[in-house]
């Protein structure tokens, strides 16, 4: 049931392949089980191919709308307000110490 | 063959604002770590940013004193990276449309001539956190108390021509960011770092040879060094035949060498796109006219006049106007001393004073001697009171509060004799004590008088004018 | 029975002393008990503070100074930041997050009075039509066990619709609130963009978020609403223009009113019996004076790929701040620090937000940023135009609001595409920042479906009004799921 869209719809259909996808997440931080990968892999190409109908439309001097409010960006007063709430933010977190939170090392 | 270098430099000043850009976070230094790390600073689930107007009028008044062009509209973007000391994981940065852009600023090269540096854009941004390296069994610790203090990222064209060129332009915009008040310009702090992108080709070639860019250069020192050894190294690179890679280095101050930087191996796709969580920045004429109105006196300008005004030799004149609060001090000084020159102002701020200032290593704002005192002090000495040995010794016990001018010249007894009568007596008891060196002066070894004198202020315990004591002294062996 | 009535009957009992809000809030809180069960509603229900806040109501309703809203349960989304309630957002990320402040949404009804008795289900991060996509198990439809309620704020809608509580808070993302409305038989409105305040809403993507409101009519639901909207001086994207009064606004009568309807609308993509009942809506609306015209909206069809563009894209950045560190699930061995974000990520977000973060760093990256990024913005930007044309000749747009009655768990669960295809006709709102509501207009087998009514720009007022005088001559509202 495309419908509606089939009017757009993308004449051939986009694939990534597992490379594509081995970069994409290294670009996202995000670990998916080797078992997965050419699932998940299939699924985006779906999905890109489905927003690739968007190829067969004319944008030409069109001016991207980046958001829904055309207005123009309220400035605050340079104030503090905030007070020191660390050792309550900080319970949300699973390794403190001294005040900091921890990572693995950072290496430069 | 003969290299040319090419060097151009992004500096990252910290805005002096009270609170951060987003967030109504204190920006103070060295404060508990993460105690000034708001909801909005630590990215928690929900948050969103709004932003300081003084950091946008902060970031309008430096492109108005760098001619820059005010963009009427400005966008934020996020710059997406994941880094321990950015809690979002991205920055909220500009890119494609930065608040100011095109302007220039005119600097001292080498040979002591002016040359105008290409100021590309300057766009706000906010600062990460900081990660700690002592190690907490393996782990880094980061402190988020920096994150979101507002930043102007100042970007020059590739005009600077060698390391010395690079390290004036940057002591250039500290200059300006001090006399425009938008920055402590601390560096110890990190207020005021800069990388350095590089390059070089031979002279003559108008292609841009492969950059490297070296980061986190925070002293005008190091920025010169480190781009110093950079071209060295990227010479020798390619006269052995080799290429210069394109990459990001570190400069290592104690090697003096710089080195490749580890773990951003993989290619950075930043993803920037418009952050949906602010709206474009809408800037009217009326506030760049309101801030161009208010505007101090910039450094050029300043320096122009106190050539012109007061008469100063150049050299004065740019370590008199290096910062506002020098530059206010001598003002202060010469109108409030009633005979003393400016020139004799300017040689006693760089001189006595300055040293006293750095044996003590205090501020020009925090000096203990005000600039009318100082005044009265030269007054004394233009009216003779005192001789300029004396008058050092007034301004030490001025620095150690000992009083007022003329009460250290009472309790110390330092008023200089300058009665003719006691002069001529006190000479004429050195000329019958020392028959010798007489006969030798008259015998025309006249450098002999030099011995004189001294004996003359020796029996006045130094409270002698010593010119009088010359000329009543060249009278007297003469007659 | 107690829960049948709407809040505009309770708020008049309390204030009238027929029973305490303490009562009141224990007969939700015995449903809740009984009835949730199965239909897994709710994520956390807070019971004690419930009591608390019940009590206050009542002395707050003795001492006469209580708002419309006094004594009211109500139920939060739990995409919604609660101080000292965990909020998790549907998420195994935030299984472990207890919120330090509240969201301004929630802080204002708070402050009116009414009583939280949870936190509902809802898809991962609100990234789901099916609320299927829930670390905490589906929510089941009460109108039938085995089909979805719709998603993503589905726990929201099967709570009201089963009167687990009289109202609930929603958020609409691409149509989050108002097909799960449809689909579970209640009323739900998405006001226009930056009307609500997003300060305490875990965002999704930015530029399309709003907060919104469940209920079983259209009074009750501009009753919440009326409270939770307004400027914030922590929300730059806050609307500053003054609230109207919503509540007028339903007194006044329809008037001389124009609704669009799409002819597009009523394609094949739409189930035959459902396309039936929405033209029966239509022809209600007409008898009550409203005029019809028929309207197209030229690139209406591009707004599913446009969306699933623009939306992934913002969600990729959004959700980078779950990296362990702060705040959420940390992976056990850590390995070095990529490692640590990876597994971290990998093990704390379910499939299809890792789907979403995966396509949007896709269409971000560099390369593909103008073929999709960018190209996205540019449709948006004629679909948003289209809708601008429209209301220079129509009052409202109406149609369907999803292609067909709920559908069974599972059924789409693995065929995103087909997922994503199922929000056609309530994408189109949220990427034009308007406002839009769904309301209950027949059954088809059985099942609720929705009318939708799209307005133009901070015309809530409008929509609201139609739709409390469709509700006046229409029972659709009324219907319980049976046994309920």
């Amino acid at each position: 049931m495309v419908w509606l869209c089939a009017r757009f719809a993308a004449p051939n259909a986009v694939s990534l392949s597992l490379e594509d996808l081995k970069s994409l997440c290294i670009l996202s931080r995000l670990e998916i089980a080797s078992g997965e990968m050419e699932g998940v892999a299939d699924k985006l190409s779906e999905i890109v191919t489905l927003v690739d109908a968007l190829q067969a439309v004319d944008t030409a001097g069109v001016v991207p709308m980046a958001h829904p409010l055309d207005r123009a960006q309220r400035l605050r007063e340079d104030r503090v307000t905030e007070a020191d709430n660390h050792l309550r933010y900080q319970r949300n977190a699973q390794q403190v110490e001294q005040d900091l939170y921890l990572v693995p090392r950072v290496i430069e | 063959m003969e290299w040319e270098a090419v060097i151009g430099l992004e500096i990252h000043t910290q805005l002096a604002t009270e609170s951060k850009i987003f967030s109504g976070s204190s920006t103070r230094y060295g404060a508990r770590p993460n105690s000034q790390a708001s909801l909005v600073d630590l990215g928690y689930p929900g948050v969103l940013p709004v932003l300081n107007a003084e950091a946008v009028h902060m970031a309008v008044r430096f492109g108005l004193a760098t001619g820059c062009t005010i963009a009427r509209r400005s966008v934020f973007a996020r710059k997406n990276y994941f880094y321990p000391d950015l809690p979002k994981g991205y920055q909220i940065s500009q890119y494609e449309l930065p608040i100011v852009h095109g302007g220039h600023l005119d600097i001292v090269t080498e040979e002591g001539g002016v040359k105008t540096i290409g100021i590309t854009r300057a766009h706000l941004e906010e600062d990460a956190g900081k990660s700690l390296h002592e190690d907490f069994q393996g782990l880094s610790g980061i402190d988020l108390n920096r994150a979101g203090t507002p930043l102007l990222e100042i970007v020059s064209e590739p005009d600077l021509r060698s390391a010395r060129e690079a390290g004036n332009y940057m002591r250039a915009i500290h200059t300006l960011v001090r006399y425009l008040d938008i920055s402590d310009g601390n560096m110890q702090e990190g207020s005021f770092r800069c990388d350095a992108n590089v390059s070089i080709r031979p002279r003559g070639e108008t292609e841009l040879g492969t950059r490297t860019e070296i980061k986190n250069l925070n002293s005008f020192r190091f920025v010169e060094k480190a781009i110093q050894v950079e071209i060295g190294r990227q010479i020798d690179v390619l006269e052995d035949g080799g290429s210069v890679v394109q990459e990001t280095r570190l400069y290592d101050a104690d090697r003096n060498e710089t080195r490749a930087m580890r773990g951003k191996e993989e290619a950075n796709d930043y993803r920037y796109f418009p952050d949906p969580d602010l709206l474009p920045v809408v800037i009217g004429d009326d506030l760049i006219e309101r801030l161009q109105a208010n505007l101090p006196e910039l450094p050029a300008a300043k320096r122009a006049r106190f050539i012109e005004q007061y008469g100063l030799p150049a050299h004065d004149a740019d370590i008199l106007t290096a910062n506002p609060e020098s530059a206010a001090y001598f003002e202060a000084a010469v109108s409030a001393s009633r005979s003393a020159s400016p020139k004799t102002v300017s040689n006693w701020f760089q001189g006595e004073l300055t040293a006293i200032l750095r044996r003590e290593s205090v501020e020009v704002a925090d000096t203990r001697v005000s600039a009318a005192t100082l005044a009265s002090l030269l007054d004394r000495v233009a009216d003779g009171t005192l001789s300029g040995r004396m008058g050092k010794e007034v301004l030490e016990a001025l620095w150690n509060g000992e009083g007022s001018v003329d009460e250290i010249i009472e309790a110390r007894g330092l008023r200089q004799i300058s009665d003719a009568g006691a002069i001529e007596a006190l000479v004429d008891q050195v000329i019958d004590g020392h028959p010798e060196q007489v006969a030798q002066f008259r015998g025309g070894k006249t450098r002999v008088i030099g011995y004189l004198v001294g004996q003359v202020m020796k029996a006045s315990r130094g409270k002698a004018n010593p010119r009088q004591v010359n000329e009543i002294l060249k009278n007297k062996l003469a007659g | 029975m107690l829960h049948d009535a709407t809040i505009a009957q309770l708020a008049e009992a309390l204030r009238a002393g027929e029973f305490s809000a303490v009562e009141l809030t224990d007969h939700f809180l015995a449903r809740i008990e009984r009835l949730d069960g199965d239909l897994n509603a709710f994520i956390t229900v807070t019971a004690d503070s419930a009591r608390a806040r019940a009590e206050q109501a009542d002395a707050r309703l003795a001492a006469g100074n209580a708002t419309p809203l006094t004594g009211i349960p109500i139920a939060h989304k739990d995409i919604f930041c609660t101080r000292g309630v965990r909020t998790s957002c549907g998420s195994r990320m935030l299984d472990n997050f207890v919120s330090p402040y509240n969201a301004t949404a929630v802080e204002k009804l708070e402050e009116a009075g009414a009583v939280m008795l949870g936190k509902t289900n809802m898809d991962e991060f609100a990234m789901g039509s099916s609320n299927e996509n829930s670390y905490y198990g589906p929510v089941r439809n009460p109108w039938n066990r085995d089909l979805v309620p719709g998603g993503s704020s589905g726990g929201s809608a099967a709570a009201v619709a089963a009167r687990l509580v009289p109202g609930a808070t929603g958020t609409d993302t691409g149509g989050s609130i108002r097909q799960p409305a449809a689909l579970c038989g209640i009323t739900g409105i998405k006001p226009t963009y930056g009307r609500v305040s997003r300060w305490g809403m875990v965002a999704f993507a930015s530029s399309l978020d709003q907060a919104g409101t469940l209920a079983r009519t259209a009074e009750d639901a501009a009753l919440l609403l009326q409270v939770i909207s307004g400027p914030d001086p922590r929300d730059s994207t806050a609307l500053p223009d003054p609230v109207p009064d919503y509540a007028e606004a339903l007194a006044r009568p329809l008037g001389r009113m124009t609704i669009g309807v799409v002819d597009d609308f009523f394609d094949d993509g739409l189930d035959p019996d459902n396309a039936q009942r929405v033209r029966e809506a239509l022809s209600v609306m007409e008898q009550l004076g409203v005029t019809l015209k028929s309207i197209r909206l030229e690139n209406i069809g591009l707004s599913v790929p446009a969306y699933y563009v623009v939306a992934p894209a913002e969600a990729s950045s959004n959700l980078s701040r779950f990296d362990g560190v702060r705040f959420g699930h940390r992976a056990g061995d850590a390995g070095d620090l990529t490692e640590f974000y990876m597994r971290t990520r990998g093990e704390g977000f379910g499939a299809e937000v890792k789907r979403r973060i995966l396509t949007g760093a896709y269409v971000l990256s560099a390369g593909y940023f103008d073929a999709y990024y960018l190209k996205a913005q540019k449709v948006r930007q004629l679909i948003s135009e289209d809708f601008a044309r429209a209301f220079r000749e129509v009052d409202a747009i109406a149609g369907p609001t999803t292609p067909s009655p709920a559908f069974p768990l599972g059924q789409k669960v693995d065929d995103p595409v087909q997922m994503y295809l199922n929000d056609i006709y309530t994408i189109g709102a949220p990427l034009a920042g308007l406002p839009a509501l769904s309301m209950p207009c027949g059954l088809v087998r059985g099942l609720p479906v929705g009318l939708q009514l799209i307005g133009p720009h901070l015309g809530e007022g409008w929509l609201l009004r139609a739709a409390h005088a469709f509700q006046r001559e229409t029972d659709w509202h009324t219907l319980a799921p049976p046994g309920i």
